[in-house]
Parts: C-alpha cells; sequence; structure tokens
C-alpha cells in the first residue's frame, strides 16, 4: 500500500480554464487526476443533445483532453476519474477508447464504465409504485411537472467508481455522480478503507469538497488578502495528498500562481455549505465542525480530524424540467444623472407593457452599477456615477409574451431619456428556461453497473 | 464603538436552489467570540431586509472560527429560474460584512482595533 497518494483537480465545473487539467498532469508528480464537469442543469443539455444525435449527450471537451493527456498518464499510470458521461457514458467511453487507439495504446489500459444513475424511462414506474420524489425544497409532488421532465439521474456515490479502479480501469468515466465521490474512491481503492470506516470516508468526501470547484480553493475568488495572491494568471489548480489514516494535504504545483493557506480553504469550506453538522453524501454523511486545520508550509494546508457518520438509506435525485422562458434587457446610461435616467427608462417601459396587456410571471429591473447585487444594502447611488446599466428581465410560459417584450428594449434609445448606449447585441435572446428539481429516492432502487473495456 | 465586519472577517457565499448560504470567517481566532455574540440570525434577517425574503438560520464552526447563515427565499426562484444578475448569491458575502456591530471600547482597545 502507498503511503500518500495525489489527487489533482482539473475542471471546476464543465467550462473551467481549458489547459488546466494538462498542466496538473505535465506540472509535477500526480497519482489521480480528478475531473468534474456536470453542474445541477448540464444533463437537460445533454439530454436534448443526445435526442438530436444518438452518439452525443457528454461532455465532448473531455475527448481532445484524452487526446492531448493520456500518452502522459499511461506512461507516468496517472488514472482518471471523470463524471464526464453525462446521458451517454458508453458513447463517451468509446469515442475516448477510439482516441485512446488512434494514439497507439491499443492493449496498453482499461476503461471503467458506470452506470445505472439514470431513472428518466423508470418515473412513471416509480410513481405508481409510491416513490413520490418531491421536491426537498419545497415538498411539491412530482406531478405537477410530470409532462416537462427532461431528465432524471439519482447522485451515485464513490463505491462503483471503486469497483472499476479495483478492476484495473485508468480512466473511469461516470454519469451522474456526486463530485466528491471522484476524490474519495481513489483513496478507498488505494488504502483499503472499508465502506463503513465513517471517519475516513469523511475525510475524503471533504477532501473532495474542497477541491471539487478547482482553484476557488488556491486563491481564485479569495477574498482574505486578495491583492496580495499571486500571479493568477498561472494560477495553481489544487492537489489533495491523502494518507491512509485519513488526514490530507491541500496543495498545489511547485511554480504556479495563486495561494493556499488556512484562509483560502477555510473560504472554501463553507462554499455551499448547508447544516455543517451534516453533509449527506451518498457514501457518509460528514461533520464539518469537527474539521482541524493547520499550516504545513509554503502553499500546503494540513487537515485532519474528520469524522462521519452512518450514510443515509437515500441518494439525491436530480430531475430537470422545462419551466417556461425568460429574457433579459439592458441599456447603458452616462453621467449626469445615470441612475434617474434609468429610473426613468425603467417607468416607461414597464408602462409601454402595461398598455401592450403583456403578463409575465415575474417582472426583474436591476441597476448595474448602482444596487444590482447588494440591493438596499448598497445605499442611496450617487448623482455622479459614470454611468449605470438598465437591466430588465422577464419570466412567463407565454413564449410570445417574452418575444414581444425583446423588441422594447432598443426603442428607448430613441424614445427615452437621453445619455443611453450599449445595445449592440441586437435584441435580447429569448431562453427556455431548464428547472432543476432534487428529489430522494431509495437506495435499494438504485443498482450502479460497473463495465470494463479493453483499448 | 461601531465596526463593520468587513475589519473583522472574510466570507465566502453560495447557493442552494433559493437558499444563500454565507459562511462568515473571523480574520483572527480571538474575533470568533465577537461574531458568535454580534451576528445573530435575527441581525442577518434584518440585515437583509428587502432581499430575504425567508427565514435565516445561523450554524457554529468554532473549529473554523467560522458562522454559516442560510438565508432562505434570497435569489428570486434560485438557479435557472432566477432574473437576478446574481442568482448564485455569489456577492451575498460581502452584503453580510457591510454591517456594523457595536462593541465597547474597552474590548474594541484589547483586540487591538
Amino acid at each position: 500500500m502507498r503511503n500518500k497518494i495525489r489527487i489533482a483537480a482539473g475542471q471546476g465545473f464543465w467550462g473551467d480554464l481549458p489547459d488546466a487539467p494538462g498542466r496538473q498532469v505535465e506540472g509535477g508528480p500526480i497519482d489521480y487526476l480528478m475531473l468534474d464537469y456536470l453542474a445541477e442543469v448540464t444533463m437537460s443539455i445533454m439530454q436534448k443533445q443526445k435526442a438530436r444525435d444518438p452518439t452525443a449527450g457528454y461532455a465532448r471537451d473531455f475527448v481532445p483532453l484524452m487526446n492531448q493527456i493520456l500518452p502522459a498518464c499511461v506512461e507516468r499510470n496517472i488514472r482518471v476519474t471523470a463524471n464526464a458521461g453525462g446521458v451517454n457514458v458508453a458513447g463517451c467511453a468509446a469515442a475516448v477508447r477510439e482516441v485512446a487507439r488512434e494514439l497507439g495504446l491499443s492493449g496498453k489500459l482499461k476503461i471503467g464504465i458506470v452506470t445505472g444513475d439514470d431513472i428518466l424511462d423508470r418515473i412513471d414506474d416509480l410513481l405508481a409504485r409510491g416513490v413520490e420524489l418531491r421536491n426537498m425544497d419545497t415538498d411539491e409532488s412530482l406531478s405537477a411537472v410530470r409532462d416537462r421532465i427532461q431528465s432524471a439521474n439519482a447522485y451515485l456515490g464513490a463505491e462503483p467508481i471503486v469497483e472499476a479502479l479495483n478492476q484495473g480501469a485508468q480512466i473511469v468515466i461516470t454519469g451522474r455522480c456526486t463530485d466528491t465521490g471522484l476524490t474519495l474512491a481513489p483513496m478507498i481503492h488505494e488504502f483499503g478503507w472499508s465502506l463503513v470506516d465513517w471517519d475516513r470516508l469523511a475525510s475524503g468526501t471533504i477532501a473532495g469538497h474542497i477541491i471539487e470547484c478547482g482553484a476557488q480553493c488556491s486563491g481564485g475568488n479569495c477574498q482574505y488578502e486578495w491583492q496580495s495572491i499571486p500571479d493568477l494568471a498561472n494560477v495553481g489548480f489544487p492537489i489533495a495528498e491523502a494518507a491512509p489514516d485519513g488526514s490530507f494535504v491541500i496543495t498545489k504545483h511547485e511554480g504556479t500562481g495563486g495561494r493556499v493557506n488556512v484562509p483560502s480553504v477555510k473560504e472554501q469550506l463553507l462554499y455551499e455549505m448547508g447544516d455543517p453538522h451534516g453533509y449527506i453524501t451518498p457514501d457518509c454523511v460528514a461533520d464539518f465542525t469537527t474539521i482541524q486545520l493547520a499550516e504545513d508550509g509554503p502553499d500546503r494546508v494540513r487537515v485532519f480530524g474528520i469524522k462521519g457518520r452512518a450514510a443515509t438509506d437515500t441518494l439525491k435525485v436530480s430531475i430537470s424540467y422545462s419551466a417556461g422562458y425568460k429574457a433579459v434587457g439592458t441599456l447603458v446610461y452616462a453621467w449626469p444623472d445615470a441612475y434617474e435616467k434609468a429610473r426613468a427608462a425603467d417607468k416607461i417601459l414597464r408602462a409601454r407593457l402595461d398598455r401592450l396587456g403583456l403578463r409575465f410571471d415575474q417582472i426583474l429591473t436591476e441597476f448595474v452599477g448602482a444596487n444590482a447585487t447588494h440591493g438596499p444594502l448598497a445605499g442611496e447611488p450617487s448623482p455622479d456615477l459614470g454611468e449605470v446599466q438598465l437591466r430588465v428581465g422577464v419570466r412567463g410560459n407565454d413564449r410570445k409574451a417574452i418575444e414581444r417584450f425583446t423588441k422594447e428594449i432598443a426603442p428607448l434609445i430613441l424614445t427615452g431619456p437621453p445619455g443611453v448606449t450599449g445595445f449592440a447585441g441586437g435584441r435580447p435572446k429569448v431562453e427556455e428556461i431548464v428547472a432543476y428539481w432534487p428529489a430522494l429516492i431509495p437506495k435499494s432502487e438504485i443498482t450502479s453497473k460497473v463495465e470494463i473495456i479493453e483499448v | 464603538m461601531q465596526i463593520q465586519l468587513l475589519k473583522l472577517a472574510h466570507a465566502r457565499s453560495g447557493d442552494k436552489g433559493d437558499t444563500a448560504n454565507v459562511g462568515l470567517i473571523a480574520l483572527r481566532e480571538d474575533i470568533y467570540p465577537l461574531l458568535v455574540r454580534e451576528v445573530s440570525a435575527a441581525r442577518v434577517k434584518q440585515h437583509f431586509r428587502g432581499i430575504c425574503q425567508g427565514e435565516v438560520e445561523r450554524f457554529e464552526l468554532p473549529n473554523l472560527g467560522a458562522l454559516n447563515f442560510l438565508l432562505h427565499e434570497s435569489l428570486g426562484g434560485g438557479g435557472t429560474l432566477s432574473l437576478m444578475t446574481d442568482a448564485q448569491g455569489k456577492t451575498f458575502s460581502t452584503a453580510l460584512l457591510r454591517m456594523k456591530i457595536e462593541l465597547p471600547d474597552e474590548q474594541a482597545k484589547s483586540l487591538g482595533l
């Protein structure tokens, strides 16, 4: 058994810095590369892509990335865990196999495929058998949106990823699984942790939580002494250096920018935090009030003392459904009295929308530059502001009404207050809203499946 | 004297649906008890009036010298439904740091503030 492994995070979300994974592979020693691609509504986008093209439906960027880094990964035995498979894990794996063959790597690696998360075709059956899939936030019944569902996936945990690693997979591709499971699985695999060793599982889970947002724990978006954080242009993505006892060090490659210190790690620990006593994953319940942190040299923070509890008997399900349309229009008003002008324009716009008889579920006006982010906390805007952006959004089920709204923005330039610009982009786009429905499902309803393919 | 949280803490915020979370982290260990005493859930609810329509919950993390606040019904429906510029509540962190708290001059002096 190794006495430590280094797990590197290469993507904080789908669309993060494209060269980050390659820099993690080339920038110094690592054992695992962890890539998180799936935000809450990503699955619905992939479901639509798959409906149009049965070979699509996964994170396409993953394939050229593998083309770039696979030779180095095979040579140095760096293993990859990625939830790049979306709603077509087999298709993603087939594309990666093709790339690997073209690179001359036939016979040199195995790809692990984890499925079983997709329950879209089982919804009616589940509802008929009394699995309600009520909205965790609002307690609404799923029947309210049943005919508008676009995707439905259970979050799998670390266990099937561990199985794929145990069977020798160099790359493990999953569909919907927890971000933390992608980091925890290599530790369970390498250190032989028991799946009821709650303290160690909680430790690996918290390591995953810290690195799952990429550089957000290594100097990015860090408020603590942000002005002095060095060389963010060359920011180092985080690495969790894990030990068999569950403790780990958060660090980054030498010679990279950014900063790993106790404050930067604390900020990320609190990101999207609910009740810190019970951070629930499929693998365990982690207690954030037991985490101990200590500086461990430059750009190194040691994390230890973590306690966990038994996992629950449910899995979280993410369901996406179509929820109407929205559009956002903007115009920029310049000094003097920029805020007053933007307010006057908003009044004119709303009067015109009223006269047209347009009805929306919601209409929201914001004044960017004055108070769009902090609202009333920002206080009364100064009449000397250089400019204010008027930003008006509407939302509703009637697509025609939303489209009509988009035609009312540009005319304000010639028919409203003076000193206005910023309409280079044309009419605002009407967007279909795909909303998110979180629910719980008994674990007994979900069977994950692991398959290994040879390249 | 009055002192702004910006001088006492740093913060990070995020979202879960229509709920924003704000983690408030003491800049120094000896400042944490002051945050526990002064920055109650009720005060945060009052601070975010006009923004937070629901309840405010507070959790203590003495091990990190931090408080975690959940501000329910604060993000215009949350996620893709929200029309807000900051639909993910990412700037609620510094919005909380605007808060001013009261402390006796003597205590401010002993904390070197």
